[in-house]
């Protein structure tokens, strides 16, 4: 039966495989990202969501979760048109976010 | 005129000659480096246009109107034009002259360059050559030309205001040394040729002063230091030049040509690019112009700093510089020598790595089927999503002009790719433009209909959409409002100012479609700084790295110069500008479309 939404199956925060290099890289970058409210103005509005499920609010917590294949495929369809940033209640330049994820993502110590 | 001294030489040309075959070694190598860093097809199209006698007219009268006399200077402000063309249409006359007067009266010295420069210590005034009075009094009025120039140039330095330039770019050490070189070379010209004045001749300047030197000093052998003196001082600023910003001198002249020749930068450091980053003058119009400029610590990050940095190789600060760019284009549409900053920072932009490379092939362009059979397309794009009142305004118009029109995403489509295009990710926009390229294909249309600039200006630029006219709305309801098929009242009681959006002004060069069309509906005034000139929102996608906070300042200022003249409401025709503006404004912020639909009788 369909009830038009679905479970997420149940995954588990294993933290002690968690390597935030990245996150804690990208907050040095655009200090915005640590003011996420996960209100989800971003999922609700991306153009790219319902293409490879992109929302920052999720890939900022994908970031602090290791779920790193994640988002990746979340990435992968964004087209940086920036109605993210623009309803933002926290103002937090969400297309850097990304640039920095997709510049990082396989070099954190690289240079930006 | 005959030569004074037999050999016709003397040891203090030896200043003059180290810096002039210097500078003509630089430059003759700097020409073949870039040459050899164009492309093939680029290189080849360079040099064929030098040869096409249109192109070859047209390169000369650029180079003497823009190098010389600065009209573009002239138009921005006079005494700002006056002093730059004084100094090198002067310069010029003088360099012209000395050789017309070598070659006239010892024409078997013209092989040696330093003649012309220095002739009035090498010849001696004879009867037979009185008529050398006029080149005489040609001499002296265009020193006194430069003089002038000099003495505005000084009073610049110490208050720019007076020249319409609030702020100026601060100089560095080699650039100081070059302007105080400069600027000691004609002081001592005059005071060496007014020293020999009774030897070689003079005019109104020079031989009041030798009369007056001669009483004062009395020996004739004080005028030996005097040229030594002059030909250090162009000695030294010759030997500088290449690192100043007097580079801007040989390099423009070669900067008009190629792009005369259509050359466009491929590359932001080679070639083409080099040439521009060479060309800047330093004057620093770009600061005034930038909107980023009201923020004291980014008043670094414009397009002159840019240059610098450029050729300083501070990869640090040439990235930064570019991520932070709004993308506005002010900068070029001020610069006095065609600068394009911008295109040179998306360059700069697209040389960048990514690990994560986006990409649309899990997206099918029949995913978003268009229904019905209008043959008007309105496509919404993404920051009309967001302003729900343009939408519903435009649609609402499109009605009540009985026109039949459907909507390309009426659920949400996919981005123009301007966003992407703007990132510098040259590869992903190029796929975003082929979907929606199907999309629309695949509709039948034959006019698409954009309410947002930044779509606009790809569309029009990037897309080859042969057969469909695309077409903004703000000319789009202006002709429905010109032909009589909209009806539109006007509010006399409402004053109303026109926002210009950066993507569709200097963009797209729109700019009076919009405006006939708020004439229908309400009084218009203008905004302070407007059409070309008009001032970004701070709201751009052009900017990769500026935040939210740190846009406010930009956005509170272009606010301030839209309602200079009180208007009751602020119009624009971009949902991003109008966006911005509401996080700030103190009185209404409207969308064209919206203030037409209010107007408009159903």
């Amino acid at each position: 039966m369909d009830f038009g939404f679905s479970l997420s199956p149940s995954s588990a925060i294993e933290l002690d495989t968690l390597d935030s290099a990245l996150y804690r890289k990208l907050c040095r970058i655009e200090p915005g990202a640590r003011t996420c409210i996960a209100c989800g103005s971003c999922s609700a509005t991306c153009t790219a969501a319902e293409h490879s499920g992109m929302s920052v609010r999720k890939l900022l917590l994908g970031l602090q979760r290791g779920r790193k294949a994640e988002v990746e495929r979340m990435l992968s369809n964004c087209m940086l048109c920036g109605k993210c940033t623009m309803v933002c209640p926290r103002g937090i330049n969400t297309r850097r976010v990304i640039l920095t994820v997709c510049r990082l993502y396989d070099n954190v110590e690289g240079t930006l | 005129m005959i030569d004074r001294l037999a050999n016709g030489f003397d040891p203090f040309v030896i200043p003059f000659m180290v810096g002039m075959i210097f500078v003509l070694a630089y430059c003759g190598i700097g020409i073949l480096v870039i040459l050899f860093q164009l492309s093939r097809e680029d290189r080849r199209r360079f040099l064929l246009s030098l040869v096409k006698p249109a192109t070859a007219w047209k390169n000369i009268k650029d180079i003497f109107l823009n190098c010389l006399i600065h009209v573009k200077l002239w138009k921005r402000n006079r005494v700002l034009g006056f002093m730059h063309s004084s100094i090198a249409f002067g310069w010029f006359m003088i360099i012209v002259l000395g050789h017309l007067e070598v070659w006239l009266f010892v024409p078997e010295r013209i092989r040696l360059l330093y003649y012309p420069i220095f002739f009035n210590f090498f010849v001696a005034e004879t009867e037979t050559t009185l008529q050398g009075a006029v080149f005489f009094f040609l001499m002296d009025f265009f020193l006194l030309l430069i003089l002038v120039g000099i003495a505005l140039a000084m009073i610049k330095r110490i208050r720019s205001r007076f020249f319409g330039m609030r702020r100026t770019t601060r100089a560095s050490l080699l650039d100081t040394i070059g302007l105080y070189s400069l600027w000691s070379i004609f002081p001592l010209r005059l005071i060496c040729e007014s020293f020999t004045a009774h030897i070689s001749g003079g005019s109104f300047l020079t031989v009041p002063m030798n009369h007056f030197f001669r009483w004062f000093f009395g020996n004739e052998l004080n005028y030996l230091p005097t040229w030594w003196a002059y030909s250090i001082a162009l000695g030294i600023f010759m030997l500088v030049l290449p690192f100043t910003r007097y580079m801007h001198i040989p390099a423009e002249m070669m900067l008009i040509p190629m792009r005369n020749a259509g050359l466009k930068v491929r590359h932001p450091r080679r070639g083409f690019a080099r040439i521009q980053v060479l060309s800047c003058p330093g004057c620093g119009v770009c600061i005034d112009a930038c909107p980023m400029s009201v923020r004291k610590e980014n008043l670094k990050d414009c397009t002159v700093y840019l240059n610098r940095q450029i050729r300083h190789h501070n990869e640090r600060r040439i990235t930064e510089i570019s991520e932070k760019c709004l993308m506005c284009g002010k900068c070029s549409e001020v610069c006095q020598v065609g600068v394009d900053g911008p295109l040179m920072r998306l360059k700069q932009r697209e040389l960048k790595k990514y690990s994560i490379n986006q990409h649309y092939r899990n997206i099918r362009p029949d995913s978003f089927p268009v229904e019905g059979t209008g043959k008007v397309l309105y496509f919404a794009g993404c920051m009309t999503h967001l302003t729900p009142s343009i939408r519903k305004a435009t649609m609402s118009l499109l009605s009540k002009a009985g026109i039949e029109a459907r909507m390309m995403d009426p659920d949400g489509g996919l981005c123009c790719g301007r966003p992407m295009l703007m990132a510098g990710r040259q590869e992903q926009a190029r796929e975003l433009i082929r979907l929606n390229t199907a999309i629309i294909r695949a509709s039948g249309c034959d006019t698409l209909l954009l309410t947002c600039p930044i779509c606009y200006r790809i569309f029009k630029e990037n897309y080859k959409l042969d057969g469909i006219r695309v077409v903004h709305h703000s000319v789009y309801f202006n002709e429905l409002i010109q032909s009589g098929l909209l009806k539109v009242s006007k509010d006399e009681s409402r004053t109303l100012v026109y926002h210009d959006p950066c993507e569709l002004g200097r963009g797209c060069g729109i700019y009076e479609e919009p405006r006939e069309a708020l004439l229908a509906a309400g009084n218009l005034v203008e905004a302070h700084q407007n059409h070309a000139e008009s001032i970004c929102c701070g709201g751009s996608l052009g900017s990769l790295s500026l935040n939210y906070e740190k846009r406010r300042e930009i956005t509170l200022n272009a606010f301030e110069n839209l309602t200079a003249e009180q208007p009751d409401a602020v119009v624009t025709a971009c949902p991003l500008c109008l966006n911005t503006f509401s996080h700030y404004a103190d009185r209404p912020v409207e969308d064209l479309a919206v203030v037409l639909d209010k107007a408009s009788e159903s």
